[in-house]
């Protein structure tokens, strides 16, 4: 009897796995496997006089895409996401040891000033960012109010806005995986480097470096990543001065009509993003084997 | 005065409203082994880590080496500590393990190869230099922890319950050898332990501390045989106790009333607070200083002395036998402790059974007297 009653509740249980993950691949399969494959095969098709692309294999765009413009394109925005990324993990690195050592009644309303952010369309704050940034922005009255500076600061359409926006938008998404790997680490293992004769910078790249490095690699990725894509902040706050990855790729299919060579675009940026994520997931299987105490 | 290596000075430690230190002093020798013993929350692990520099008191100075250390972080502190958890850097291997401290304090190449290969030899460890903590046993994992620490050559080693994650076997080695390296080494070492057996066995002097307060410091022996209070009576140790009443208090001893009888205690007796006539006090008896008599071993004269009692239960323990026994007056439950005795023909089979009568005594001068609480 209750074998009958286990083994209906093994099947259900069974049944509703098989839809629950059927129905994430069904969607996987349609939304981003087939797109991806379209992508893939108009890379390697002609650019069309009148349709957007012709039926002709052809490697042109990919050729193309070694010319050093566009190779200067690749270079700034992998400089600029890189930049961002390192200063989100700056700012976010000491904010999610804080938030882990904090008392925990405080960690849930401290996270959730991290998440808060999401609440408002990430377009929308950088157009807010734009307000503030601005040459008569609340940013330059507030420092020429205050007498520190004599002459407002230049920081919209440069590259330094740029990198504000990326920062400002991508924070969050360093702090929560620093913050996991942190939660996680045994406080002791600092007291045992402090009594060990660690001050606090050694305690920082002998202990808590290491140990928080998936967490760090982690958070890079989901920082880098989006950045090298993102192309509404290079156009809002760089004035489409600075011609990003993520732009170059909107142009060619919105403006400039080449699909093929977009497509080329994407799908190397898709490929460098791959191998990104395929040196993290090996870097987090040998940490993996290693902190398995 | 002894040379002193640490020393708490009026250290209170509060968290909040709660006390866990109160106004302790404790002046700690060089090259002794010191344990802190007492139970959960008794404040022993707080003296450690104050110690340490991991907390700062309240109120109160610590000092160390003749200075003022209260407001030294513990990177500064000539002390190190073996962590009951061990605490081991799970992404380094056992030689960059030890190699950690020395490595900060600056040490030269060849010097300090030298260093972390000695302190491995020295906890018999040179063999596994290139694992990694998990991949050892718990009790080499405890090894790797002192060759961390004592690769510093610190003025005091701070154990916190070292032994405790080890099976009975292996704490009983490690307490042996962790003993040998004390003297070997020189170096004097706090151990905190709430395992009275382990602290007995271990330790030079020991503190042993309740609720934030030390009951009484001295060595093993008198930590056992002239507990200063109940506390340390009954925490040190099994012991039975008997409510008595003082009658006087003479040259010759105390007479006391206990159980129906009278009795005359020798003034041997160790007596922290000597007592008035009228006192009520208890008179403590360890079980295995407890004799017990069996009806054809007592004579007439001798019944008188001895309180009449029945056994309850009878416990084998190999090397003893244990006896819980009822006074058959009072109703007073005492365990007992007998050991094999080749020359005492009546006992040495110490065949008892449930339900025996039998008569028990102690030798006069063997009891603790204690006032209540």
């Amino acid at each position: 009897m209750t074998d009958q009653v286990a083994s209906a509740l093994h099947d259900d249980t069974g049944g509703f796995r098989r839809v629950a993950i059927g129905t994430t691949w069904f969607w996987l399969l349609l939304f981003a496997l087939v797109p991806n494959l379209l992508v893939i095969v108009v890379s390697l098709l002609e650019r069309g006089e009148d349709q957007f692309v012709r039926l002709a294999f052809s490697l042109d765009s990919y050729a193309r895409l070694l010319d050093p413009l566009y190779a200067g394109v690749f270079w700034s925005s992998f400089r600029l996401a890189a930049i961002a990324t390192l200063i989100c993990l700056v700012i976010a690195f000491p904010f999610a040891l804080g938030v882990a050592r904090a008392p925990l009644r405080w960690r849930p309303a401290l996270l959730a000033l991290v998440v808060i952010p999401f609440w408002t369309s990430s377009l929308v704050r950088t157009y807010a960012l734009v307000i503030l940034i601005k040459t008569e922005g609340l940013l330059n009255a507030a420092l020429l109010g205050m007498g520190l500076i004599d002459e407002p600061l230049e920081i919209l359409y440069t590259e330094l806005a740029v990198v504000i926006g990326f920062v400002y938008t991508e924070l969050p998404f360093m702090v929560l995986p620093l913050y996991a790997a942190m939660e996680k680490l045994d406080w002791r293992l600092v007291e045992a480097a402090r009594d060990l004769g660690a001050g606090a910078w050694s305690v920082l790249w002998r202990v808590l470096v290491p140990l928080t490095l998936p967490g760090i690699i982690a958070g890079s990725m989901l920082v880098f990543l989006p950045a090298l894509g993102m192309f509404y902040i290079a156009d809002v706050l760089g004035g489409a001065k600075e011609l990003l990855i993520g732009n170059l790729i909107r142009d060619q299919f919105l403006s400039a009509r080449d699909w093929p060579f977009g497509a080329a675009a994407s799908v190397v940026v898709t490929v460098l993003m791959a191998a990104l994520i395929g040196i993290y997931s090996l870097s987090q299987r040998r940490f993996g084997t290693k902190g398995a105490a | 005065m002894a040379d002193t290596v640490v020393e708490l000075r009026s250290v209170t430690k509060r968290y909040g409203r709660n006390t866990v230190l109160d106004a302790v002093d404790l002046a700690i020798e060089r090259g002794e082994f010191l344990t802190l013993l007492g139970p959960s929350g008794c404040g022993k692990t707080t003296i450690l880590r104050l110690v340490a520099g991991f907390e700062a008191p309240t109120s109160g100075e610590v000092w160390l080496e003749g200075k003022d250390v209260t407001d030294l972080p513990p990177n500064r502190r000539q002390v190190n500590t073996v962590f009951q958890s061990y605490a081991l850097f799970p992404h380094l291997s056992v030689y960059d393990n030890v190699a950690f401290g020395p490595q900060l304090a600056g040490a030269r190449a060849d010097d300090l190869d030298r260093k972390v290969r000695e302190a491995l030899a020295k906890v018999q460890l040179d063999e596994f230099a290139e694992r990694r903590p998990n991949q050892l046993s718990g009790g080499q994992q405890q090894r790797v922890a002192i060759a961390r620490a004592i690769v510093n050559r610190p003025s005091v080693l701070l154990l916190d319950e070292p032994l405790s994650a080890l099976d009975y076997k292996l704490r009983k080695a490690m307490q042996i050898e962790l003993k040998q390296l004390q003297r070997q080494l020189g170096i004097t070492f706090v151990f905190v332990t709430h395992d009275q057996e382990e602290a007995l066995s271990m330790s030079d002097r020991i503190v042993v501390l309740d609720a934030g307060r030390i009951q009484q410091i001295g060595p093993p022996r008198s930590i056992y045989e002239t507990p200063a209070n109940l506390f340390v009576a009954g925490f040190v140790g099994e012991i039975n106790l008997l409510p008595a009443q003082v009658r006087d208090v003479g040259d010759d001893g105390l007479g006391i009333a206990i159980e129906g009888h009278s009795m005359r205690l020798p003034k041997a007796t160790a007596i922290k607070t000597v007592p008035h006539a009228g006192d009520a006090v208890y008179v403590g008896v360890r079980p295995e200083d407890l004799r017990i008599w069996r009806e054809v071993e007592v004579t007439d004269d001798l019944r008188p002395t001895l309180f009449p009692a029945v056994i309850d239960e009878v416990i084998y323990k190999g090397s003893t036998v244990d006896l819980q026994v009822r006074l058959r007056e009072s109703g007073t439950r005492l365990s007992t402790t007998q050991f094999f005795n080749e020359d005492d023909p009546a006992i040495t089979e110490l065949d008892f059974a449930s339900g025996e009568r039998v008569y028990v005594s102690w030798v006069p001068g063997w009891e603790v007297v204690l006032p209540h609480d």
